[in-house]
């Protein structure tokens, strides 16, 4: 969907990027991970050409976006900026209508899509004609989502977008963004210099270090096969935790009892990863999760049970 | 105080017909050329966004024209644009220019750059950018411009009545020249309140939030054409002569008043600045103007007096007036001073005041040279037999001539002589003269008989017939009141006069007022 072939960028002697390349496959979250001043949003803007490359090519869907109106190329590519940059000088309503305007919408389509997906981000329509100055950041911050998303764009690049936010209107979105449908769909880059988020939202993952990308791979490949001290001592922090979100249902799936009882229970798709299944617990005697895999299988297993599948997989890891 | 404020009362409205064009052509005036300054300012704002290199230099022009003195660019306008609304509006437009592009450039700049980015990265084109993005985002600052901009063109547009363009400052300069209390508030009081007016509309429009701001930027522009239509052009006439008079003389008794009620004469004028005047005669923009016999600016713009043939103009001759006790005190000073008798006329004084006024010789060497060339001149005796307090008012004719005298005393007395020069008007230098701070100064018959002795209508109507009669009636009055005394005139009669163009006068056979009255009746 996107390949991003050797791309560079200098600031006069800046090596802002050097030499990057990537992949992502239609559909998928790739995360840009790295310290402040790595290089992240200037690779990220190089897709919608905020930025132009020194060297280097990028495609969308195979065509080079060097060769297409900057203009046209944009508007079919969400954008969602760390500090939303909505229009002050608009309501929501129209902060929302930008993309539509440009595109020629009528404006019975317009409203009917903006309806909708205030309703799928959980926003009031009373909003529709508040100025954003009147909104918490946690609004604002889902109002520039809703902008990018209007127009269905394949493609949706987003800068740091919830870096504004506390830590639990964060999780909150977390969970909400994971959730909504329209993203599923998308071929989304997203930048962040949060490794909890990274791990948490994305499919892959490109850990950068001064304008050049050191490792890319799953959450699991980074945390269990770090190809130097570097990105090791990167994920460091808080470990644990970044084990259960990289470690897939399915990575576990082999490991676990062949039981279904089909209890009364939260059920769990075999994709959901560790730590959203081990924080649904209420810790009550007896109780167990169902986890469904591909429709027909399925199996219920317990809290003890889990966290020792977890421990057979560590160990396997570590002996490979 | 009370009785202060009804008389303003009552000149206003007596004067309202007057007060009213004066303050629409005011409004007029600021707002044609603030419609243009926008006009120009906005487009130049955004393109010194766009090409930043090019920024230092236009804000440094406009930075630039705002430090002109703004009688000296209306000045630089006649020669361009000829006098009345053009070159003023064209000033006031430059004026107004700077706050505008300053305030557009950097209310653009100031916009919020993730705002900008997301405009970009959604796809919008420069010029969508501009005008939905940047340009609602600045208007407040831009706003701010303006009404900077209003508020300098409402102050500067008095200055308009300079070079007849009309607006409130002929009242306030012709109440400046006419020493009318009155008549200047009756012109500075509606001017400060339109500042004031403007200024607090704007400042509500510029506090106006992003809801209501669509409906102001479309009513603003009509809103300013509006005002723009209160400038009632200044009609010309077209074939005659036109005439060019200060504000000073318009109001006077001996000036336009009695042009018209002892010549009949009717002339198309226009009221301007004595700064400007004779240059704009000079260059055609005018034809007839009032100015003084003696300036040096005559001979500089080769123009020539008309012949007041009917007398309207009281003589002001000029002779030294010396305290008598001083005359007493050195015998031999009269004799001395009226070695100067008679023998500077009119013309000998323009040329004179030329050479220091135009071609900025200094009076010493002025002085010098006309003793010399008339065999007055004589070397200094180095003398010590008391000091002579000479004193002077504060322009060119007076210093030479103080000059002159002080040379004349050294060369033929024993006296030293001391100067004061630059007194100011006529009431410190007599007021010098009777508190015995100096011994004696050149006057002006006119200014005796009017400016100090206050002599009455009827008594300046009887006296001013001819240059004898009101040379005795000061010399007496003086005497009997102060105990100065008027010696000889020295020739000179700086008065009023109506001038024109010497070829012009000359083309068309006019010699006298008379003349003039005649020909303009003919066509
Ligand atoms: N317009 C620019 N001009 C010059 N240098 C720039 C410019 N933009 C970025 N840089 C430099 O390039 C480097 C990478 O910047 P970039 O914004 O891509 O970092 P980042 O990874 O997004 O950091 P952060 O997490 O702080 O946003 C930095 O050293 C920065 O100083
Ligand atoms: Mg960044």
């Amino acid at each position: 969907m996107i390949k991003v072939d050797n791309v560079s960028k200098h600031f006069g002697g800046v090596k802002a990027v050097d030499g990057v390349s990537f992949d992502v496959a239609d559909q998928e979250n790739l995360i840009l991970l790295g310290t402040s001043g790595c290089g992240k949003t200037t690779t990220l803007k190089m897709i919608n050409r905020l930025i132009e490359p020194t060297s280097g090519a990028i495609y969308i869907d195979g065509k080079n976006i060097m060769e297409q109106p900057p203009e046209a190329l944009r508007r079919g590519i969400g954008y969602v900026l760390q500090n939303n940059g909505l229009f002050p000088h608009h309501t929501v309503a129209q902060n929302i209508a930008v993309v539509p305007n440009l595109l020629k919408w009528d404006k019975q389509k317009t409203e009917k899509r903006t309806a909708e997906l205030m309703e799928k981000l959980h926003l009031d329509a009373s909003y529709l004609d508040v100025y954003p100055n009147e909104l918490s950041g946690g609004q604002q911050q889902r109002i520039g989502l809703a902008r990018a998303l209007v127009s269905d764009p394949p493609v949706l690049l987003m800068d740091e977008p919830f870096g504004a936010l506390d830590n639990v209107t964060r999780s909150k979105i977390h969970a909400e963004f994971k959730a909504l449908d329209e993203l599923k769909r998308k071929t989304i880059i997203m930048v962040t210099h949060d490794v909890q988020e990274a791990f948490e939202l994305g499919d892959r993952i490109c850990l950068m270090d001064k304008g050049k990308i050191i490792q890319s791979g799953t959450p699991a490949q980074l945390l269990f096969n770090p190809v130097n001290d570097f990105v090791k001592d990167f994920l460091k922090h808080q470990r644990l935790q970044l084990e259960f979100k990289a470690i897939k249902l399915t990575d576990l799936w082999e490991l676990l009892p062949e039981l279904n009882k089909e209890a009364k229970a939260s059920s769990f798709n075999a994709g959901s990863n560790l730590w959203e299944t081990l924080e649904s617990f209420k810790f009550n005697n007896g109780e167990t999760v169902n986890i469904s895999k591909d429709q027909n299988e399925s199996k219920t297993v317990s809290f003890e049970q889990l966290m020792s599948a977890f421990y057979h997989y560590k160990n396997h890891q570590a002996h490979e | 105080m009370n009785e202060q404020q009804q008389t303003l009362w009552q000149f206003m409205q007596q004067q309202s017909g007057k007060l009213q064009e004066q303050t629409l052509q005011h409004i007029g005036l600021t707002f044609i050329s603030l419609c243009i300054a926008v006009l120009v300012g906005l487009p130049l704002g955004i393109f010194i966004v766009r090409k930043k290199q090019l920024s230092g230099l236009v804000l440094g022009i406009a930075g630039v024209l705002q430090t002109i003195p703004s009688i000296a660019l209306l000045g630089f306008m006649i020669p361009l644009l000829g006098i009345g609304p053009k070159p003023a509006i064209v000033a006031l437009l430059l004026y107004a220019l700077l706050p505008i592009i300053r305030n557009t450039y950097t209310g653009i700049l100031g916009v919020d750059t993730a705002v900008k980015e997301a405009a970009v990265a959604m796809g919008m084109s420069k010029w969508q950018i501009l005008f939905k993005v940047e340009l609602p985002l600045a208007m407040p600052v831009i706003f701010a411009g303006i009404r900077t901009a209003t508020v300098i063109n409402v102050g500067v547009a008095t200055l308009a009545s300079l070079i007849a363009a009309g607006g409130l400052g002929e009242f306030i300069f012709g109440g400046i020249s006419l020493n009318n209390t009155n008549m200047i508030l009756a012109g500075a009081i509606p001017s400060a309140l339109l500042a004031i007016i403007f200024d607090l509309l704007l400042s509500m429009v510029q506090k106006i939030s992003f809801k209501k701001l669509k409906r102001v930027v479309y009513v603003f522009p009509v809103l300013l054409i509006l005002l723009c239509l209160f400038y009632i052009v200044p009609a010309k006439s077209e074939g005659k002569l036109t005439a060019g008079f200060t504000p000073e003389f318009m109001g006077r008794q001996d000036g336009d008043l009695g042009l018209r009620s002892k010549y009949g004469l009717k002339i198309h004028t226009i009221v301007i600045s004595d700064a400007v005047m004779y240059k704009a005669a000079f260059e055609k923009h005018l034809d007839v103007i009032s100015g003084y016999s003696t300036d040096g600016r005559l001979k500089a713009y080769d123009l020539v007096v008309l012949d007041d043939d009917k007398h309207i103009f009281p003589p002001y001759y000029a002779a030294p007036i010396v305290r008598d006790d001083i005359l007493k005190k050195f015998p031999d000073l009269e004799p001395t001073l009226n070695l100067l008798a008679g023998k500077i006329n009119d013309s000998v004084m323009t040329v004179l005041n030329y050479r220091t006024d135009y071609l900025h010789q200094s009076p010493e060497r002025v002085a010098k040279d006309f003793l010399v060339a008339n065999k007055l001149w004589r070397a200094e005796r180095g003398g010590s037999d008391g000091v002579v307090r000479i004193g002077s008012k504060i322009f060119g004719e007076q210093y030479i001539l103080a000059n002159i005298y002080s040379m004349l005393i050294k060369g033929y007395t024993d006296h030293d002589v001391s100067t004061k020069t630059g007194l100011g008007g006529t009431k410190i230098c007599f007021d010098a003269l009777t508190n015995n701070q100096i011994d004696f100064y050149p006057e002006y018959t006119g200014t005796g008989l009017l400016a100090i002795l206050q002599a009455s209508p009827k008594t300046v109507n009887e006296v001013t017939v001819n240059r004898d009669s009101t040379y005795n009636y000061v010399q007496r009055q003086f005497e009997s009141k102060y105990q100065i005394k008027w010696l000889k005139p020295i020739g000179f009669n700086n008065a009023y006069a109506l001038m024109m163009r010497q070829q012009q006068a000359k083309q068309l056979g006019i010699k006298t007022i008379s003349n003039l009255k005649q020909f303009l009746d003919k066509k």
